[in-house]
């Protein structure tokens, strides 16, 4: 176990520069999980720290020494890969047991490590088998038992779960929270999955374009994004985003005047000009649904989604500028009753952006 | 349903049926001359077989020709050709599959420009250029030469074999624990085996039958190949056919012996579930 320390690092393929300076300490322990859309270099952060990848500039360390020139095998870390690479020429004990024998481990003290990792991962009686003879799932646990055998400073994880259906991922999400609370081992796991980032992480870090975006615990991302990339992509459905310009001096008469017209109050005063331009930002199931008439923004139901546990609204305003927002409720009945609604903006739910970044409310 | 599709089914098998029958035609012409007596080569006129069978031509070349010789050279040559040219294949193919370096696409053009000219044009400057270094007339002169111009599209062969090996394989065994060499040696090569068998079957055939530089860089019985030896037969006056055919159906058996030692590996799909699927 150790933390892992990067500094200033950076990438380029070839003049092609793909990370442009990321910044991070993981402590060590910690299960940080990287998110990001596809290309903007999890991956290649992640075989950066496993010695894949040479480093174009800057530093990483871990358990406070520089690895920069160490080779994979001299840095002491475990991966599971997204397509598993297990050794198609093994057997399960023999793909679990290779590290082990690389290090000359005893043969007694192989078996008994191989046979304890394989009884916490269900695999007893597959041991004799070929990967090929393996389901998706079953090569999943192969490829993390081979990861757990022996103690390595850290474990880092590809999306290792993508390649497996929806109830498998769900079962296999759990049991790798539970290896983490059983081991303690710090680990970095790249995932696309909300649900996978949100349920397993000590701590989010969200990526965009080569660039760390935000660091915090799941909530934080989730209840104070640091700007709007980071509030359009954690969540789902994503968070309703609208334009306008910021008026208003004191919490009682502050709003935010929309582009096409009507106005939101804020119910706080927030450190801007008059007419700045914000982004507004509000959460689908923070959105307030009261029959048509009331105080708050006119829109009408356009689609009903119903994903069993809630139901996700489409909603449009009306006019010739309409906007489009999503609504989530838990409540079957609201989005039966009526087409025409009126939207409510609670204030301490609303995120207000300027040039993309986050502003909080004056205090 | 079924009935129409036996018709095309029927015409496929009889053109792959038509295909072999033509392929192991003069295979078959052979064995039937090396059996068949001197006296009814002529007198029987064309027979699918002789009227009654010989082993004399079997006996004559293996008691009382240079055969045995030339057939021992051939093995010395091809065999060791086929082993230099397969272990520098596998490592310059793994290189050209695994490593991006600077002059990787010179190295490659040149390599294909090596394939482009005749033979025939470089048999005099190969000779001028073995002669001072002693290497004509030698069996490890004209294993140079083979393994020199086997390399190259060996390279080429096993480089597409490791291609289709996953990156993610080594790259797991070296954070396992390994080093590059050893993920190479234990993880790779071990999935390559199908196309080390096929390098390894190519390059010892077209080894075993070359004629031209071992024609034109050996003298002599004492280290011909058997290709060579095969000229033998044929004097001033006449060809002996019987003996020469003999002496063919023996030079098969090594190249058949060896594919038999080698097909279980050329049976494809040993790297199935490395990866997902
Ligand atoms: N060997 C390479 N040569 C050139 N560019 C590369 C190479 N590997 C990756 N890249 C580029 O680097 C960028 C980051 O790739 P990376 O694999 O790290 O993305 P990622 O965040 O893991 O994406 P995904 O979620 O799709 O896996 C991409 O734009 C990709 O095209
Ligand atoms: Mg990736």
């Amino acid at each position: 176990m150790a933390s892992i320390g990067i500094s200033g690092v950076r990438k380029s393929y070839a003049q092609f520069p793909v990370l442009h300076g990321v910044d991070l300490e993981i402590a060590d322990g910690e299960f940080v999980v990287l998110v990001g859309p596809s290309g903007c270099g999890k991956s290649t952060l992640l075989r950066m720290i496993a010695g894949l990848e040479d480093i174009t500039e800057g530093d990483i360390s871990i358990a406070g020494t520089r690895v920069n020139d160490l080779d994979p095998k001299d840095r002491d870390i475990a991966m599971v890969f997204q397509s598993y690479a297990l050794y198609p020429h093994m057997n399960v004990a023999g793909n679990m047991s290779y590290s082990l024998r690389l290090r000359r481990t005893a043969k007694d003290k192989i078996a008994g490590i191989v046979t304890a990792a394989a009884r916490k991962l269900g695999l007893d009686p597959l041991m004799e088998r070929r990967p090929r003879a393996l389901s998706g799932g079953q090569r999943q646990r192969v490829a993390m038992g081979r990861a757990i055998v022996r103690q390595p400073k850290a474990f880092l994880f590809d999306e290792p779960l993508s390649n497996l259906d929806a109830r498998l991922r769900e079962q296999m999400r759990g049991e790798i929270k539970k290896l983490h609370q059983d081991l303690g081992a710090t680990s970095i796991y790249v995932t696309h999955d909300q649900i996978e980032a949100m349920t397993l992480a000590d701590r989010i870090v969200a990526m965009n374009a080569g660039l760390i975006q935000q660091v915090g615990t799941p909530l934080e991302l989730y209840d104070r994004p640091a700007n709007l990339f980071v509030a359009g992509f954690i969540g789902s459905p994503g968070m309703n985003v609208l334009t306008g310009r910021y008026e208003g001096q004191t919490a009682d008469i502050a709003r935010l005047v929309l582009d096409h017209g009507p106005a939101i109050p804020l119910g706080r005063a927030y450190p801007l000009t008059d007419g700045t331009p914000v982004s507004l930002g509000i959460r689908p199931e923070h959105l307030e649904l009261s029959p048509a008439g009331g105080a708050g923004l006119a829109a009408r139901i356009e689609l009903v989604e119903p994903t069993g546990f809630g139901t996700i609204l489409h909603l449009v305003t009306p006019g010739t500028s309409s906007i489009a927002l999503k609504g989530f409720t838990l409540d079957r009945a609201a989005a039966g009753a009526s087409r025409e609604v009126s939207l409510g903006f609670p204030p301490e739910r609303l995120h207000l952006f300027v040039e993309e970044k986050r502003v909080e409310p004056a205090s | 349903m079924r009935r129409k599709r036996l018709l095309p089914t029927a015409l496929h098998r009889l053109a792959i049926l038509a295909y072999i029958a033509f392929a192991l035609f003069p295979l078959y012409w052979l064995l039937k001359v090396s059996v068949t007596p001197n006296d009814l080569l002529y007198s029987e006129g064309v027979r699918l077989w002789p009227s009654h069978m010989t082993l004399d031509h079997f006996a004559f070349v293996l008691k009382h020709s240079d055969f045995p010789r030339f057939f021992q050279n051939s093995l010395i040559v091809s065999g060791s050709t086929a082993a230099i040219v397969t272990a520098l294949a596998s490592t310059s193919g793994y290189a050209l599959s695994r490593f991006e370096f600077r002059a990787k696409y010179l190295i490659v053009a040149l390599m294909l420009l090596t394939q482009m000219f005749p033979l025939v044009m470089l048999v005099a400057p190969i000779f001028k250029m073995l002669t001072p270094l002693k290497l004509t007339n030698s069996l490890a002169g004209l294993t140079l030469v083979y393994v020199a111009f086997n390399v190259p599209f060996a390279t080429f062969l096993m480089q597409s074999f490791f291609d289709g090996i996953p990156k993610d394989l080594e790259e797991a065994a070296m954070i396992d624990g390994a080093t590059r060499f050893k993920a190479f040696r234990q993880i790779i090569l071990p999935l390559t085996l199908p196309g080390i068998a096929a390098t390894l079957g190519f390059v010892f055939t077209a080894a075993w039958s070359e004629l031209l530089f071992s024609l034109m860089l050996i003298s002599g019985n004492q280290s011909a190949t058997f290709p060579v030896g095969l000229l033998s037969f044929v004097s001033k006056f006449s060809v002996d056919f019987g003996q020469m055919m003999a002496a063919g159906v023996l030079a098969l058996i090594p190249a058949c012996l060896f594919f038999l030692l080698i097909q279980r590996y050329l049976v494809q799909g040993l790297t199935a579930g490395a990866v997902k699927g």
